[in-house]
């Protein structure tokens, strides 16, 4: 397992450092000039030189690209160009509150996403199963700021039944945040229903087709029993890489549902930082969230190998 | 719920299982298709009754319909199945699993896949005993037992491993064990020892006959391979399209088939060590009809050669022969002689010529992270122009690789010679000059994946004949269409995919394709085991005529010693990455062999009744990475001298010209001893010091 | 119930005895497009696409009013018999702006996708034959993109190039290649160990012979499927994209910029600048969806 893990561990950092040179083409090879991107073409020629001398873009690439490793290694992505202060703890500070909202949305989508999952597998290619894959397939084909739009003028305003803006006030208590936070989760929540509940449904099906779960009922276990242990732990093993997968695409659609819903996360402060052209918050947060990703990703695989021993042989051969 | 009509005599009301006139249909959108039409048999407490048949014939259905494991669309149009008494057909969802914890166990065909990948193989079969009510830590020490009465060496390690660390062997006897626990009424083995290798199917398949003894059992037995139905079973059913057509004691049944099917059946077979050069293979015309088609009165009337109009209009109802349960379905049994066999060939003497191909020294190392595997070990081998080579030997034996190697798939090691007429063979394939190329082609074990799915067969033989030839335009279709007459393909069977073929179809195409070039070495990988056992015997007839035809040589890898014995000139027996013995078919049929060898001979079930000597090896075929010293063979060796033979590597010694081994023992020695086991009647097996000795090397880790 | 758990039903027998013809044939390729066809899903997503194509293709030829045209009425006149969907802000009608607000989209989602299947696939199928040392290489790249998150990735780029309908294909279609690389790596992978690929090279073959004729067709089924799905992510990503206001600029219909103009107005109780947009972009992304579901759904029959 050791070395397992290990493995995985040396894998990543490759993949992070790729991913940090990606991030650093984006924003240091492809524009041919820095300063007059961020000032855009009506500034005078002598400011947009004065910038691109305070942020040494004159410089030659290899030596830039040497810089922001060693940035992204000592953890200093530089300061705002609108702020002017360090990047990094806004950004982290921003990711943590989006984190709330995007793990309420996970508590409410995990658990009903399975269930379903597990539903319609059972009662495979009948009514339930059929409405269910409909229903997935219908929800996670509507962008997170369409159900936020719908949930705002159905439920927030015709109805009245829950806050408009997520933002709870500052001292309020952790069931007043949640109510403040739910329609958010929600919006998010809907989404991510369909490919849970249909990776789910697809291993259960696999599962129920195997030959063990043939030597189970033939042993003479009830459908409970079975289920229970033998089917459970091999079919949710696919379902859980979708699942940190999809904490990737979370964080992309939190941008749209922070910005209906008026809500300070990453991802009100990322498009403030793109309406002003703000280069080092964003190539902050693409990381930050790369990160993210790819923790959920490794955290993924580890439960996996956790759950079948199958995987772990795999490596270790 | 026995009928009232007429007193039932008293064994009736006792027995194990009755299936009374069963019909069953799979309902596919929305038309019933008939799959079960009609099937009564009986098998008594302490018994044990095979259903053998081909695929399609409804065997695994009737097992499976035995236990009311169906899928949601099969319907029971009639009948009924009682198991000591109570109708299964009618339980509710309750009875059903109570009576599968008590009454019924099952053992089914891949023991891999019926193991939970991801739990320990312990606590599933001590699962079997607290669904029976024991507490955890008696279920525990019950699986233990359980596991120790399967003939299992170290239970308490067994009992911590999971089910991926097992042999197939190994994880067999656990689901025994599991099926066990119980202590059932009936017993289901559906193909139990298909996909595990000889010598371990020759020991399961005691097992499950000391453990029928001793548990008084009744026992029912799926197989389509004829030989393990007559080794374990007292009684056979034949199926044919979902009916019986003959029932009866096993052993008179196969030595006196009384229904044109059976007989068909067994003359397929290659039985009682015929030769290609005496007589081509019995085949039955036509095909195995679908799966659920509709079918004339007499189910194997399209194609029986005895039949008449009747036959077409009237079902034949089960004639009882000579009392004692023999029936059979058959208007015409006393016609039965009229069936006669296949002429004897004329001038099949495949008069060999050239030496083609010369393998010196070759070997093959893999480099797996860390470990290296030496999966052949100094093979040399030579090949004839014309005559067939047998390469047998069971899992981790080195021949998949060999073929490999001499095909360019992979390359030998250094120091390895392989020459092919009078140059060396480049190492890769892809190096070969295209003339090398066509000169050694390939016949593969599995149809399914040897042709593209999405060309048609056309394309298939166009492609490889143009490519190999370099021929063009027309010159190219009159080859495809030469090839497609050699092998019975017309010209409608070209124009399809092969997923409209069957499986028989499709390996003559793959045949066909291998032929394109014209080529001098013929590599075939196991090529009728994926087949039925009426269709096997044409394929083997057309691979025997096309090599007499062609003057074409074969390099025949299988596991099946009946179909090597009738198709090989000369024969070579690998284990372990090393040949064992080699020398020309009758000679090593005959004896004196390598101990190996004889255990394989004997391990064979066999159609005719018990072979002559019976070995029994103990132990797992130990991994090709962790070979045993001395001779790889001495930790399962039932002639293994202590001192001796672990420690050194045995000569080559010849036994008479052309026939070679390498063991310590000298040949007259041998003789003399496999002469007096094929008199006596004892078991041999692998003596106590061999074990130890594997123990002690740590060479005993399963493959 | 122990039946609800019971072995999968078995599939149709096949013709196994060699007997179907060549009409019979292509018998078979019909009989699946109408299957295919008689699923209601399939009609109800090809219905709405051809609708909002048909939209997009004639545009004002067929709205009631002209889009741009700003009737200087007082603005946000709920929906009447004269204003199906009601007016905007600026007294435009929204029926009209929401037909051809389809335009944009159908054009640019369709391309973006086709970018990113035709790169995905090209790598897709590299990486699955040749293996070894340029898989190993590929595959850290994939993963490096697939962590990258989509929108704020597109967010970045297109801050630095500016927004335009081109930097949104290209950005789109080359952040979708990976996952569509993965999928068709995966299928190759299982075809490259079947025996026809070892028969191919014993007679020979180049591997680009064996990649392009042998393997890729049988690997169409789950590309195509990818190609519908990410059709429906692209649609999906470009409407977010405008709402957040980096993709297409005003005065373009263009339906997620609608939402994102209008929405603030909701709270005050108005409605329908707002919904009906995010009910096309809905409806078209859910129609591209139920497509390539039945395709999925009729291929692995």
């Amino acid at each position: 397992m050791a070395r397992f893990i290990a493995r995985r561990l040396v894998l990543a950092l490759i993949t992070l450092w790729l991913l940090a040179t990606i991030v650093f083409i984006i924003t240091n090879v492809l524009p041919d000039n820095v300063g007059r991107t961020i000032l855009g073409p009506f500034a005078p020629q002598e400011t947009v030189d004065a910038l691109n001398e305070r942020l040494g873009t004159n410089r030659p690439i290899l030596i830039r690209y040497v810089d922001s490793l060693r940035g992204l290694v000592t953890l200093d992505f530089g300061n705002s160009f609108v702020s002017g202060k360090a990047v990094l703890p806004q950004v982290v500070g921003a990711v943590g509150r989006s984190a709330k909202l995007a793990g309420l949305a996970l508590l409410i989508t995990i658990p009903i996403s399975i269930a379903a999952g597990l539903y319609a597998a059972r009662r495979r290619d009948r009514t339930a199963d059929r409405a269910i894959v409909l229903l997935g397939v219908t929800l996670s084909s509507i962008p997170e700021f369409v159900t936020g739009t719908i949930l705002v003028v159905v439920v927030g305003v015709q109805l009245g039944w829950l806050p408009v803006l997520a933002t709870a006030p500052e001292t309020a208590d952790i069931p007043t945040q949640i109510r403040f936070l739910l329609m958010p989760a929600i919006a998010m929540a809907i989404v991510y229903f369909g490919y849970i509940a249909r990776m789910t449904r697809a291993g259960t099906i696999e599962v129920l087709q195997s030959d063990y779960t043939r030597t189970a009922l033939m042993k003479g276990l009830t459908t409970g029993q079975t289920m229970r242990r033998h089917v459970l732990r091999n079919a949710l093993v696919p379902t859980v890489a979708v699942i940190a997968v999809q904490i990737g695409y979370l964080f992309g659609g939190i941008i749209a549902v922070e910005k209906i819903f008026n809500y300070n996360g990453m991802g009100s402060t990322m498009l403030f930082a793109a309406q002003h052209k703000d280069l080092p918050m964003l190539t902050a947060g693409v990381i930050v969230i790369g990160l993210v990703y790819m923790l959920a990703t490794l955290t993924a695989d580890l439960i996996m190998a956790w759950m079948n021993p199958l995987i772990r042989m795999d490596t270790e051969r | 719920m026995t009928s009232t009509l007429a007193p039932q005599p008293e064994t009736e009301l006792k027995a194990a299982l009755r299936v009374e006139d069963l019909s069953l249909s799979y309902v596919v959108r929305g038309i019933p298709r008939p799959v079960l039409r009609g099937v009564s048999f009986e098998i008594r407490p302490g018994e044990s009754y095979g259903l053998v048949g081909e695929s399609g014939c409804g065997k695994s259905t009737t097992a499976y319909a035995a236990v009311r494991y169906l899928p949601r669309n099969a319907v029971i149009t009639a009948g009924r199945i009682l198991v000591s008494g109570d109708d299964v057909t009618k339980m509710n969802d309750e009875q059903v699993r109570q009576f599968r914890m008590r009454h019924v166990s099952m053992v089914y065909q891949d023991p891999g896949a019926a193991l939970n990948p991801t739990t320990k193989v312990g606590p599933q079969v001590a699962e079997a005993f607290t669904i029976l009510g024991q507490t955890k830590r008696d279920a525990e020490a019950s699986a233990i037992k359980a596991l120790q009465r399967v003939q299992i060496a170290d239970p308490e390690r067994v009992y911590q491993r999971y089910p991926y660390q097992l042999s197939g062997g190994m994880q067999q006897r656990a689901v025994i064990a599991m099926a066990l626990a119980s202590d059932p009424k009936l017993l289901v083995l559906d193909e139990p020892t298909t996909g595990l290798d000889a010598t371990v199917e020759a020991s399961v398949l005691d097992l499950v006959r000391s453990l029928q003894a001793e548990t008084n059992a009744a026992v029912l037995l799926i197989a389509h391979n004829l030989g393990v139905i007559r080794t374990i079973c007292d009684r056979v059913g034949v199926m044919y399209a979902g009916k019986i057509v003959e029932e009866g004691d096993a052993a008179a049944v196969f030595e006196r088939p009384q229904h044109p099917y059976t007989l068909g059946l067994l003359r397929s077979l290659p039985r009682r060590g015929i030769r290609k050069s005496q007589r081509p293979l019995a085949t039955i015309p036509g095909s195995l009809p679908q799966i659920g088609a509709d079918l004339p009165a007499c189910v194997f009337v399209d194609r029986c050669p005895l039949a008449t109009e009747i036959c077409h209009t009237v079902d034949p109802p089960p004639i009882d022969l000579l009392g004692g349960g023999r029936t059979s379905r058959c208007h015409h049994i006393d016609r039965m002689g009229e069936l006669r066999e296949p002429p004897a060939a004329v001038g099949q003497e495949t008069a060999h010529g050239e030496l083609a191909l010369s393998l010196s020294n070759v070997s093959k190392t893999f480099h797996q992270s860390g470990h290296d595997v030496p999966a052949l070990v100094g093979v040399d081998l030579t090949l004839f122009d014309g005559e067939t080579l047998g390469l047998v030997g069971e899992s981790g034996s080195g021949k998949s690789t060999l073929a490999k190697t001499i095909l360019g798939i992979e390359s030998p090691d250094a120091g390895g010679e392989l020459e092919l007429d009078d140059h060396r063979l480049g190492a890769r394939s892809m190096q070969r000059p295209t003339a090398d190329k066509r000169s050694i082609q390939m016949v593969f074990q599995n149809p399914e994946s040897a042709l593209n799915r999405g060309w048609t067969a056309r394309h298939i033989l166009a492609r490889s004949v143009s490519k190999l030839t370099g021929l063009k335009g027309k010159a190219v279709n009159a080859r495809v269409d030469k090839l497609a007459a050699d092998l019975r393909l017309t010209q409608r069977h070209l124009d399809l995919k092969p997923r409209q073929l069957s499986g028989g179809l499709k390996q003559r195409v793959a045949i066909a394709r291998a032929f394109a070039g014209d080529p001098r070495i013929v590599v075939a990988d196991e090529p009728t085991s994926a087949l039925d056992v009426s269709v096997q015997a044409a394929i083997l007839n057309l691979l025997s005529e096309l090599q007499v035809e062609n003057k074409t040589s074969y390099l025949l890898i299988s596991h099946d010693l009946g179909v090597v014995r009738y198709l090989a000139d000369r024969i070579a027996v690998m284990y372990l990455g090393r040949i064992m013995e080699v020398g020309e078919s009758e000679n090593v049929f005959r004896g004196p062999n390598h101990p190996y060898t004889e255990a394989l001979l004997s391990a064979i079930p066999n159609v005719d009744g018990e072979p002559e000597a019976r070995i029994r090896l103990e132990g797992e075929i130990p991994s090709p990475a962790n070979p045993p010293s001395g001779c790889v063979f001495h930790t399962r060796c039932h002639r293994f001298i202590k001192g001796l033979c672990e420690v050194v590597e045995p000569p080559l010694i010849e036994v008479e010209p052309g026939h070679l081994m390498k063991c310590h023992i000298p040949v007259e020695e041998l003789r003399r001893l496999q002469a007096k086991a094929r008199q006596e009647d004892v078991v041999l097996t692998t003596p106590p010091e061999a074990i130890e000795a594997a123990a002690a090397a740590g060479s005993d880790a399963p493959a | 119930m122990v039946d609800s758990i019971a072995p999968a039903p078995l599939p149709t027998p096949a013709p196994t005895t060699g007997t179907a013809t060549m009409s019979e044939r292509s018998r078979a390729r019909r009989e699946m497009l109408l299957v295919l066809v008689k699923r209601p899903a399939f009609i109800i997503g090809l219905i709405v696409i051809l609708g909002w194509i048909v939209c997009a293709v004639l545009g004002d030829k067929i709205t009631p009013y002209d889009p741009f045209n700003a009737f200087f009425l007082p603005g946000h006149q709920p929906p009447s018999a004269q204003h199906l969907f009601g007016t905007d802000r600026l007294g435009r009608d929204v029926l009209s702006r929401v037909m051809v607000g389809s335009r944009d989209v159908l054009v640019v989602a369709p391309l973006a996708a086709l970018l990113g299947v035709g790169v995905g696939t090209l790598l897709g199928l590299v990486m699955g034959y040749y293996r070894g040392i340029v898989d190993d290489i590929l595959s850290r790249v994939v993963e490096a993109f697939l962590a990258l998150p989509v929108i704020l990735v597109a967010l970045l780029t297109l801050v630095v190039l500016g927004s335009s309908s081109i930097v949104v294909v290209f950005v789109v279609g080359l952040l979708f290649a990976p996952i569509v690389a993965r999928t068709v790596r995966s299928a190759v992978l299982s075809e490259r160990q079947l025996d026809y690929v070892t028969a191919a090279k014993l007679r020979g073959e180049t591997g680009l012979f064996i990649l392009s004729q042998e393997i890729f067709p049988n690997v169409l089924g789950p590309t195509v499927v990818e190609l519908t799905v990410r059709f429906g992510y692209a649609i999906f990503t470009v409407a977010t994209l405008s709402f957040l206001g980096v993709g297409l600029q005003p005065p373009s219909p263009d339906w997620g910029l609608s939402v994102s103009q209008e929405y603030a107005n909701m709270i005050a109780g108005v409605w329908w600048p707002t919904l009906f947009p995010a009910l096309a972009i809905a409806s078209t992304v859910i129609a591209v969806n139920l497509n390539a579901d039945s395709l999925q759904s009729v291929l692995n029959e």
